[in-house]
């Protein structure tokens, strides 16, 4: 019976978001106050909806209710609650409830904190949404119901993919999901600022921590995923260009080129129909991602469950979405015009060499992804675009990208000196190419120009960073005071840039300077690596609620003292009789050692693989320190004050006194 | 309304147009002309040993065999690897390779790395013996019976689902005809 209410909840959802899409667009249109005040109430009731259709399924999962057919497909009686809860999103199914849900979570958040919008934008941005949100619960109800019965139920249920029982993945997907449905808020906006003809400063301003909170939770997601590849794949890599990752790239790539467009956009009234340009791809390619991994056109090593109605129907609903809002672009968009001009050595141009790297990464990588797909389609048989292809298309575009990241920040709008420029950041260029080229020595004993390169650029970036620091808060009367003085939202920018340059730091010292050791390896056996002794003790059975495991137990020492033991498991699963690899990590900042448990070779001998991966911790710590500085730039006090006041009226004022 | 206003549009459109063909295309479903056809024959160079052959004839030895085509440049082949692994180590059915496109060295530095679950990889360096079997992409596994007739073909890699619900009943299955 719950089964059946959860999913008539569900099509109460679509009825209410069908309403929520249509009748605030005319009234926003013809100017009826009843009907633009439809909007807000209208998302709340959706919200409500599906929040109480996921409930439903999420109590199915608890209770290990077998006669709903995807409760069976991903569940087991032996499977631990927290998991049981977590797997309400493992399978297709229940990903996307997850995904309409947080939809209309984001649709009720805009409604609640848009108190002092106009109306009729508002309604627009709501309307808008209600109208995505209608083609995605109608994609749910009509070819992915996660309510589908079993009769006669199963006794017990298939359980949930190994692969996804970890805490790293229980995470993962909905942070992702915010953050791609958190940017149809910025491409709500967009729209609506195209259709009310309105696309001004005050549309930016709005704009803009919305774009930041979706960009934050997307940067979190990305840095979760490829955490957890790291310590659950078992080989060590963090990172593979494999079509569902480049698929959550895409629109993180585009949203960082979003945000700073949306910058320009504010502040000099300029780049505007560009910026809206940008916020459709950005969720556009959200959604392109999403048919790329749902329908199976490209093999990924994600599975999902691919059926080629879905594959349409997501086909559809892209072409629909996309088709037009680049329709409205076409019409509204000439009609835009560009308020300031700038020089050729300005913020602008800085700002603008920013979004043309962060595109043309887009763009390479998107071509990178679908290239197998075009060539299939053409019939110019089948090829896979590897690692090698996109690190040799990526690498150069981010390189002069930090170097801009680095003057940018530091730059004067409109039009700036290179004479002052260059004395300002005279010393951090060389400073930053002397430690680039000490610091890899001392810390590895070897030249490589790569290594060079990586660390001169984020050594720059980190210079460039405390200058920017220092030459704001000189005016003050005291140093202190000027640091206490700056708005949230520089010291956001500074930390989220500064995560940029760890970022850099981790994949440069870890690609170039890990170590790695495969061995075969019988009880007591040694080995030495990146000046730390590792020694095998020998395997023991373990076994958890729903697995049996081989366990490894490797001692590790340095200087002749005992620093860490290691389990590292071999996991057979007994429902799906999935093999499964727990790596043995013991982390520190600035160096990993990580093994992982390999075959056995007969003589009590196994296969064991040892990794000394230097710095990668930073991989992960740069995302995080982006994600934050991302928070606090959200949460600058001008975002609320602008809350509080008229819209529109004030805020060319504030402009000027910001910049 | 200005033209150039309407290029993202045009180009939209056209990777729209794409994707409508990549759905028809779709490889996952389209079954291989090869089923139920003899295997095309061939005959290369064990990876492994470059003094011995890998040949049909190897596949004919055996009841039922899969031949799984591979390669260490292949991401799903690694998430696929420890499931043949499995199987070879509880002896399920003899799994044959053929190493697609790769270089000597990166391949058996692959398979010291993750175990070995074949019981021979042919060595198909230039690609060619793939081509005879319609191989789209790697990884891709095929189930050859004794008679050295193509069975099944699994393209991509062998998913838990694909394992139990088809693979393992025909492999039953083609043993039972043989009795």
């Amino acid at each position: 019976m719950l089964p059946e209410l959860g999913n008539f909840a569900l099509i109460l959802a679509m009825s209410v978001a069908l309403a929520q899409g249509i009748i605030p667009l005319i009234g926003a249109s013809r100017g009826i106050p009843g009907w633009i005040a439809f909007a807000r109430p209208a998302a709340w009731t959706q919200f409500l909806f599906l929040l109480i259709s996921f409930g439903i399924l999420t109590y199915a999962f608890v209770t290990n209710d077998f006669s709903v057919a995807y409760v069976a497909n991903n569940s087991n009686t032996a499977l631990p609650l927290g998991y049981r809860i977590s797997a309400v999103w493992g399978g297709h199914e229940g990903s996307l409830l997850l995904w309409v849900m947080l939809m209309g979570a984001w649709s009720a958040a805009v409604g609640m904190f848009s108190k002092r919008l106009p109306p009729e934008m508002v309604a627009r941005v709501l309307a808008v949404m209600g109208l995505v949100s209608v083609g995605f619960t109608a994609f749910v109800v009509f070819t992915s119901n996660p309510f589908d019965r079993y009769y006669p139920a199963p006794v017990d249920g298939r359980d949930l993919n190994p692969l996804l029982q970890d805490i790293g993945l229980i995470l993962h997907p909905p942070m992702l999901y915010m953050g791609y449905v958190g940017f149809s808020v910025a491409f709500a906006f967009a729209i609506a600022a195209l259709l009310g003809g309105k696309l001004d400063a005050a549309w930016a301003r709005w704009s803009r921590p919305w774009t930041i909170i979706a960009w934050v939770f997307l940067t979190l997601g990305i840095a979760l995923g490829s955490w957890w590849a790291y310590y659950e794949l078992g080989w060590g890599g963090w990172w593979f260009w494999d079509p569902v990752e480049n698929a959550s790239f895409l629109p993180w790539l585009t949203g960082t080129a979003l945000m700073h467009s949306l910058a320009v956009s504010e502040k000099r009234s300029t780049f505007k129909s560009w910026t809206v340009l940008l916020a459709i791809f950005a969720f556009s390619l959200c959604l392109l991602g999403t048919f790329l991994v749902r329908s199976g056109v490209l093999t990924s090593v994600h599975a999902f469950a691919s059926d080629p109605t879905r594959g349409v129907f997501v086909l559809m609903l892209l072409g629909i979405v996309v088709g037009a809002s680049l329709l409205i672009y076409a019409w509204r968009a000439p009609q835009v015009k560009s308020a300031g001009n700038f020089a050729l050595l300005s913020r602008e141009t800085f700002l603008l060499g920013n979004n043309v790297l962060l595109v043309v990464a887009t763009a390479t990588i998107l071509l990178g992804t679908i290239y197998p797909l075009i060539l299939d389609a053409l019939n110019l048989g089948k090829i896979s675009v590897g690692p090698p292809y996109f690190n040799a298309v990526f690498v150069p575009l981010m390189i002069p990208l930090i170097i801009v990241l680095g003057i940018g920040p530091l730059s004067r709008w409109k039009q700036d000196e290179f004479g002052r420029l260059a004395k300002l950041l005279r010393g951090a260029l060389v400073g930053s190419l002397v430690l680039g080229v000490i610091i890899p020595w001392l810390l590895f004993g070897r030249f490589d120009l790569m290594v060079i390169v990586g660390t001169t650029i984020s050594l720059w970036l980190a210079f460039t960073i405390f200058l920017d620091l220092i030459y704001r808060s000189r005016h003050k009367t005291n140093f202190w005071k000027g640091l206490v003085g700056q708005p949230l939202s520089f010291y956001g920018m500074s930390l989220a840039h500064l995560g940029v340059a760890v970022t850099v730091v981790g994949i440069t010292f870890s690609s170039y300077y890990s170590l790695e050791k495969d061995l075969r390896m019988a009880p007591g056996d040694q080995l030495e690596l990146g000046g730390y002794l590792f020694r095998f003790d020998g395997v023991q059975s373990n076994h958890g609620p729903n697995y049996t495991a081989t366990e490894g137990i490797i001692t590790v020492s340095q200087n002749g003292k005992s620093i860490a033991t290691l389990h590292t498991q071999k996991r057979i699963y007994v429902v799906q009789q999935m093999p499964m690899t727990e790596a043995g990590i013991d982390p520190g900042l600035f160096r990993d050692l990580y093994v992982a448990l390999g075959e056995p070779l007969g003589d009590g001998g196994w296969a064991v693989r040892i990794y000394y991966k230097p710095f990668i911790r930073w991989i992960w710590l740069g995302g995080l320190l982006m994600a934050i500085g991302g928070v606090l730039a959200a949460s600058d006090r001008r975002y609320r004050l602008m809350a509080k006041r008229k819209a529109g009226s004030v805020s060319a004022k504030l402009a000027v006194q910001e910049s | 309304m200005k033209a150039r206003f309407l290029i993202p549009l045009a180009v939209f459109l056209l990777l729209i147009g794409l994707f409508l063909v990549g759905l028809q295309l779709d490889p996952r479903e389209v079954p291989s002309p090869l089923i139920d056809k003899p295997a095309p024959q061939f005959s290369l160079p064990d990876l492994q040993d470059e003094s011995k052959t890998v040949s049909t004839e190897d596949l004919k030895k055996h009841k039922v065999s899969l031949f799984n085509v591979w390669a260490s440049w292949c991401v799903a082949c690694r998430q696929e690897h420890p499931l043949l692994v499995e199987l070879s180590r509880q002896g399920v059915v003899p799994i044959y390779g053929l190493n697609y496109k790769d270089k000597r060295p990166d391949a058996l530095n692959w398979l010291n790395r993750l175990g070995n679950p074949y019981t021979a990889s042919a060595f198909d360096e230039k690609g060619r013996v793939g081509i005879d079997w319609g191989v789209y992409g790697v990884p891709e596994t095929f189930v050859v019976d004794s008679k050295g007739v193509i069975r099944y073909k699994q393209i991509g890699p062998i998913t838990e689902e694909a394992w139990q619900e088809t693979i393992l009943p025909l492999i039953e299955k083609i043993r039972a005809e043989e009795g």
